[in-house]
């Protein structure tokens, strides 16, 4: 008998059909196996897709809520792509998202009466420096002594939502909240604008800018050709001479920073206040986008869309008594079958006994 | 309190603690060794430690939920073999996404299992003769089955790696795996073997939790277990014997904030006794790495996947 025999042989340069057409039969294949999934756990996998699309993409207050979900999704994915062009693995988002939204938080508690256009800037700066220094701490090892930042970024991922915590269940607390783990509400002048009537808000467009900014340094600056450089091979890139512990720190600075600002945006535009819990996993979930996204700051945006609305679509089938960690659950898979199908983009495949198999190079 | 009174329980409770790292960072450990780098050990155990309750609930036996784990635990992990070993997919990505389907698997599927108490967990049996053993009888020898399990399992994988004929093949097909090729051993067959050993292990660990540690489910139950293994095995150096001991010292500091709490320590927030594990994760792990300058005795193919034409 004939036994099916492959083998893989490396393209050159990645397929540019595949670069499109596996991301979008990833998806399809993941709902494929989660409807099996559901089926076999005796759920209805049609009426489940069903509220989870209609609740997240089929009405005006669905959208809304999808792209709310999107913003932090967008920001935190931007963070760690960045991190992942250079090959550092920033799984630390999370724990970022939180430190920024520790940092913004602190500006509006200690100071309610600055003006609206002290405020908001001064809450961004601080959100984003709280975010960055919190990524720089495993930045420092990772550079100096190679210590592994995957472990150190998760780690600190634990220890930013129990600092969080403290805070807001001790010395954050609101006076008048009745022991509820939360601070005092945001004076006005700290909230982001909403847009139009909605939950949307200007956060937004800080993910749309840093986008903007992301596609223009990675495509035409100096330093995101050596960030490339760096990512792709650190030999090369020390034989040309660029700085590559500064990079790490730097980058990863303004990886945390991103995140960071992720945190600023949803205590200001949708809680205003500190709580506890105020990410479902937004740092985690940023680690697929990115993938899926293959590191591209437009593709991002798009694709944390996506995201939002399979997160939103979670939450909606709980009312017919189905866990929401069937989307955790989806998104894994999805990323699954993007992973398995990089094999086509990036070499062919072969059958034995294929015709021409012994011409083909 | 005299002071014995104190470190006895303690020392007991850092076994308890460490022996769900224990099998966790064993099998990562194993998994390493074969060159391939598993960061799906936190999803690993949360499967494990979902399907073992589950089976134990099920049936009324704690073993077969034993059994259970270690199915599921291998089952998932041969996702990440297939995907990094055959498809030759990023070790890195393929791993996170382990543990993030491992956490949604395990919060689906334990959904409705949410709060029933486990009949039967692994109880403590004292090991006859050497529980009586003066200070050292109750910290090793009066525990669970799981716990005197792990023991032996040290040893095994122990003098398997160093002293078998198919261990040094483990150690070499991290180092060399193009050597191993060369003499005619199968390079595929054997990771596919280390990796799903090592996700079996690791739904042990999960199992432990469930079964033993805190019988019952909870979702994320696991709390960065799984990641505090994966740094251990680099703290472990590779080696069986320095897992055990770095297992017991992170379990000692769990334990220590958890007695801590419950002796009313005041002063100290229960929130900055609840991040000493990672905290110290972090530090230890910068520690080890520093002071080995960066040249730590990590395999040397480590992370990558093997292709026969680049050999």
């Amino acid at each position: 008998m004939n036994r099916l025999k492959f083998k893989l042989e490396k393209r050159l340069t990645p397929s540019p059909v595949m670069v499109f057409i596996i991301p979008l039969v990833s998806v399809l294949l993941a709902l494929l196996l989660g409807a099996i999934f559901l089926a076999l756990t005796g759920e209805k996998p049609l009426t489940v897709y069903k509220i989870m699309f209609e609740d997240s993409l089929g009405s005006k207050y669905g959208l809304t809520e999808t792209m709310v979900k999107a913003i932090p999704l967008m920001l935190t994915s931007l963070g760690v792509s960045l991190a992942f062009k250079m090959k550092l693995w920033n799984i630390g988002a999370e724990g970022q998202l939180y430190m920024g939204a520790m940092g913004a938080t602190w500006l509006p508690l200690t100071f309610p009466s600055l003006p609206v256009y002290l405020m908001l800037p001064g809450m961004v700066v601080l959100g984003m420096i709280a975010g960055g220094l919190w990524a720089l701490l495993t930045a420092i090892p990772r550079a100096v002594w190679k210590v592994n930042e995957i472990i150190t970024t998760l780690m600190l991922n634990y220890v930013a939502i129990l600092w969080v915590d403290y805070l807001v269940y001790g010395p954050w607390r609101d006076p008048q909240g009745s022991n509820f783990p939360f601070t005092a509400s945001f004076v006005e002048a700290a909230r982001l604008p909403g847009l139009g009537n909605t939950r949307l808000h200007a956060g937004l467009f800080f993910a749309l800018a840093i986008a903007v900014i992301l596609a223009i340094v990675f495509k035409y600056s100096r330093w995101g050709y050596s960030i490339n450089v760096i990512g792709s091979s650190e030999r090369a890139a020390r034989y040309a001479g660029m700085n590559i512990k500064r990079n790490i720190l730097l980058v990863m600075f303004l990886s945390g920073a991103i995140a960071g600002l992720a945190g600023m945006a949803e205590v200001s535009g949708i809680i205003g206040k500190l709580q506890h819990g105020i990410s479902p996993g937004y740092g985690y979930t940023a680690i697929i986008v990115a993938w899926l996204s293959k590191l591209n700051p437009l593709a991002i945006l798009i694709v944390s869309v996506l995201f939002g609305a399979l997160q939103v679509g979670g939450y909606a089938v709980q009312v017919v008594g189905v866990p929401a960690a069937v989307a955790t659950m989806l998104q894994g898979a999805i990323l699954f079958f993007v992973l398995g199908g990089e094999v086509f983009t990036n070499y062919r495949v072969k059958f034995s006994g294929q015709k021409g198999e012994k011409l083909s190079k | 309190m005299s002071i014995q009174e104190f470190l006895i329980p303690l020392l007991a409770a850092a076994v308890i603690a460490g022996t769900p790292i224990l099998y966790a960072a064993l099998g990562e450990l194993i998994t390493e060794r074969a060159g391939v780098i598993n960061l799906g050990v936190e999803g690993i155990m949360l499967v494990g430690a979902v399907s073992g309750f589950m089976a134990a609930v099920t049936t009324g036996s704690p073993w077969i939920g034993l059994l259970a784990s270690m199915v599921a635990g291998g089952a998932v992990a041969l996702i990440h073999a297939f995907l990094t070993i055959t498809l030759r997919a990023n070790q890195v990505v393929s791993g996170l996404a382990l543990t993030i389907f491992g956490t949604g698997l395990s919060g689906y599927l334990g959904k409705s299992y949410i709060g029933i108490p486990v009949e039967k967990p692994f109880s403590v049996v004292p090991l006859g003769p050497l529980a009586d053993i003066p200070f050292i009888g109750p910290i090793l020898f009066q525990q669970d089955a799981l716990v005197y399990i792990s023991y032996v399992l040290v040893v095994i994988i122990w003098y398997y790696m160093y002293h078998t004929r198919p261990g040094l093949n483990l150690r070499a097909l991290g180092e060399n795996p193009a050597a191993m090729d060369a003499l005619g051993l199968n390079v595929f067959y054997l990771r596919y073997i280390y990796v799903v050993a090592g996700g079996a292990l690791g739904g042990v660990g999960g199992a432990y939790l469930s079964l033993a540690y805190a019988p019952s489910w909870l979702e994320n139950m696991t709390a960065g277990r799984g990641w505090i293994a994966v740094a251990l095995v680099i703290f472990a150096l590779w080696n069986p014997w320095r897992a055990l001991m770095g297992a017991y010292l992170f379990g000692g500091i769990d334990a220590l904030g958890f007695r801590l709490q419950v002796l009313g320590i005041h002063e100290i927030s229960p929130f900055f006794l609840k991040m000493l594990p990672y905290v110290f994760t972090i530090l230890i792990l910068v520690f080890v790495v520093a002071r080995h300058k960066g040249r730590l005795t990590t395999p040397g193919a480590l992370g990558l996947s093997y292709d026969r034409e680049e050999r």
